[in-house]
């Protein structure tokens, strides 16, 4: 488990609530599946991810565009194989 | 019972396009004023919007508000109000170049005015041929419109109140507005926001049926706080489906796919187009189409499990076409479906998409109820805008990018309403009615303290399998009447609903349970009118009305000419007349629907 504050780790569950379906679809069984069992580096990276824009986050997560920073590469790549 | 109490001239609920819009106007009248969002502002609903808002700003040909007026009208199949159709379709222009002002960054043509591309129902010269009046920056209008509402309400000094959740709606004992109960997500805190003027910008309730292209945000909360305070909702029973989702996730197979030579089957594997357009087979249009989905369903033939989907087959298809004729098909179908359409079909179902009803308002924003003979009654203190509301310009079908354009204008409108409004009020806010916010605190407590009750997830599926079989894109006289029955069972159990998790801080299954109960008001609304209305028109289509020389493909002018308005209490329907008065021009003669 990590060792993130409870409260941020159940803000980032709420913050997982996006404008747009598609995220709404991967970030639930993102959640279901992946969420408990984070490292606190995946945590932060999937909290940095959550500051994009919906639209921008889309792209990252249907491979449409890619980010250009390491630190994501590991939760980028279990959100595309959801 | 001691609940803290913020003041505010204005408070908005929703900071979607509608909500920021009209936040703008009242912020920059140098008024006083919240806008509470249960997301960050631009994670609002209205980022889905890829297609364009529209404006008869003539850009590329000539086109007029007159046209555009004639087309909305049509659109609508004549229920929506003229005075209101005309007013949006004027300030169109204006709204738009208003938003390109704000740093909305436009598409642009060579002379650096906003290019502009033609959509579905947008016509030249009263419907004689397309014309190009969508306004597009790339394919993320929305997300566009979004951002450039939020920095400027920055500039502003708009209070933002970000993870907040309305409850409910305050009256007093004479019906006036006094503003809302909401609660902090962080901490569960409940606080009342008073003003003297309310506005309701909280987007659709989408998520009332099983397949849906909206966001899980869509659920319907101003109607269900509007309904709960006694307002009536609006022609409820319309909404617009899209013939093929992914069956089970919502999102969109775009209708190429049957253009490329995708086949419709049933569980029996027949390709059952053939039966209902022998011509055009799976290519008929999308009201043939839906409608034959359904009735494969209805009659047994759907499948999976629970035989409610059918299958989108494009395995005779050449993988190489596939991937370069449909790109993003085959990854949708994977992530969403979990088929690889190279291999197996698709399952799909015809999936909502919009809310052409709501909380009944005039152009100007205010909210209209009637009273003591007066349909026009204006609720003092209450204003309502974008898709919650219904002023009503979308009517019975909405065109598409009709509805960014309904934000901004009614945004700007019902801003003005309230500032003109909160001028007239005396400084001093009046004493607060503690009535409802008592209700709202009793709400949340039952919740709390359920016991033996209903899991919200349970309720809300079974609340929207009722609704997408009994009340869906095509609709049946027993279904309907049988799902009055059903959605009122289902009502119970909400009721009755039951939280495992008590805790405060960003409790997400209170959340989810509340929301839940205001998308069953929504749900009854829907099922309650539809089944009411016994004729067909726009979105509304029954089978059992019939298509005669009176009442040309189900419409029935004389007597279903009307709003309907369903009341909370005792499920009451009652009716108001449609304005088919513009405010400067005549009328836009009642015809038939046909393109
Ligand atoms: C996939 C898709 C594509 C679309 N494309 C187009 C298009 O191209 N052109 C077009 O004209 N229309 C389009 N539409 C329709 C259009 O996007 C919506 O009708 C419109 O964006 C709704 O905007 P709104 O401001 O009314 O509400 P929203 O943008 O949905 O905002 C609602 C706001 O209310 C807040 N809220 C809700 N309940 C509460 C509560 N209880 N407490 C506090 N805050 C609350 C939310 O947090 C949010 O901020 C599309 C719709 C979909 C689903």
């Amino acid at each position: 488990m990590n060792e993130f504050d409870p409260v941020e780790l159940k803000r980032i569950r709420w913050r997982s609530r996006r404008g747009l379906l598609e995220l709404d679809l991967v970030l639930t069984k993102f959640l279901a599946q992946h969420f408990d069992s984070l490292t606190p580096a995946e945590l932060d990276a999937y909290r940095r991810l959550l500051d994009l824009p919906d639209t921008d986050f889309l792209d990252v997560v249907n491979g449409k565009a890619e980010i250009d920073d390491p630190e994501l590469a590991g939760i980028v790549e279990i959100l595309r194989g959801l | 019972m001691s609940v803290p109490v913020r003041h505010f001239d204005a408070v908005i609920v929703g900071a979607g396009g509608a909500g920021m819009r009209a936040a703008l106007q009242l912020s920059e009248a140098g008024l006083k004023t919240a806008v509470l969002s249960k997301v960050f502002p631009t994670r609002s609903h209205t980022v889905a919007a890829q297609g364009g808002v529209s404006a008869s700003l003539g850009n590329s040909e000539p086109d007029h508000w007159h046209w555009h007026m004639y087309d909305t009208v049509k659109g609508s199949d004549w229920l929506g109000d003229q005075d209101a159709i005309e007013f949006m379709c004027r300030e169109a222009p204006k709204v738009v170049v208003e938003l390109e002002h704000f740093g909305m960054p436009f598409d642009r043509n060579a002379d650096g005015t906003i290019y502009q591309r033609p959509f579905g129902g947008h016509m030249s010269n009263f419907g004689e041929k397309p014309v190009r009046r969508a306004c597009a920056a790339a394919d993320r209008t929305g997300h566009a419109m979004l951002h450039a509402l939020y920095q400027r309400n920055v500039r502003a000094n708009t209070h933002f109140f970000v993870e907040w959740m309305a409850l409910d709606l305050i009256r007093d004992a004479e019906g006036r507005v006094q503003g809302v109960v909401a609660m902090e997500m962080e901490t569960s805190d409940i606080v009342v926001f008073q003003a003297k003027a309310t506005l309701f910008a909280t987007g659709g309730a989408g998520r009332i049926y099983a397949s849906s292209t909206n966001a899980f945000i869509n659920t319907g909360d101003g109607l269900g706080m509007a309904a709960r305070a006694g307002i009536p909702l609006e022609d409820m029973e319309f909404w617009q489906f899209h013939p093929t989702g992914v069956a089970g996730a919502g999102v969109l197979i775009t209708e190429g796919v049957r253009g490329e030579g995708g086949i419709l089957r049933n569980a029996q594997g027949e390709r059952f187009m053939e039966r209902y357009a022998p011509n055009a087979k799976d290519l008929a249009s999308r009201d043939v189409v839906s409608r034959a989905m359904v009735t494969e369903i209805n009659e047994g033939r759907g499948c999976g499990p629970n035989k409610d989907h059918v299958l989108l087959d494009i395995t005779h298809l050449d993988p190489e076409v596939i991937k370069s004729k449909l790109p993003g098909i085959r990854e949708i179908s994977i992530k969403f479906a979990g088929v690889d359409p190279i291999q197996a079909p698709i399952p799909v179902v015809p999936t909502c998409h919009y809310q052409m009803g709501g909380i009944p308002t005039n152009y100007k924003g205010e909210v209209v109820v009637p009273k003591d003979g007066d349909h026009k009654a204006v609720v003092p203190g209450f204003y309502a805008a974008g898709e919650v509301a219904c002023a009503s310009v979308h009517g019975a079908n909405r065109l598409g990018t009709n509805s960014l354009l309904d934000l901004l204008v009614f945004g700007k409108s019902s801003a003005n309403s309230m500032i003109e409004f909160i001028k007239s009020e005396p400084a001093e806010l009046p004493e607060l009615a503690m009535a409802d916010v008592e209700r709202s605190i009793a709400r949340v407590k039952r919740l709390d303290e359920q016991k033996n009750g209903t899991n919200v997830h349970e309720a809300r599926s079974a609340m929207q399998r009722v609704m997408q079989n009994h009340c869906g894109v095509f609709r049946f006289k027993d279904m309907l009447a049988e799902g009055v029955d059903k959605i009122l069972e289902v009502e119970k159990m909400v009721k009755r609903c039951e939280i495992a998790d008590k805790s405060k801080v960003f409790n997400t299954a209170r959340v989810e349970a509340l929301e839940l109960e205001n998308l069953i008001e929504v749900a009854k609304a829907t099922m309650i009118s539809a089944n009411a209305r016994t004729e067909s028109r726009g979105a509304h289509v029954r089978d059992d009305a019939p298509d005669t020389p009176e009442t040309p493909n189900g419409r029935d002018d004389k007597n279903w000419l009307k709003h309907t308005l369903w009341h909370r209490d005792g499920n009451r329907l009652e009716y108001k007349p449609v304005n088919l008065t513009p405010l400067t021009v005549e009328t836009i003669a009642l015809k038939t629907r046909s393109y």
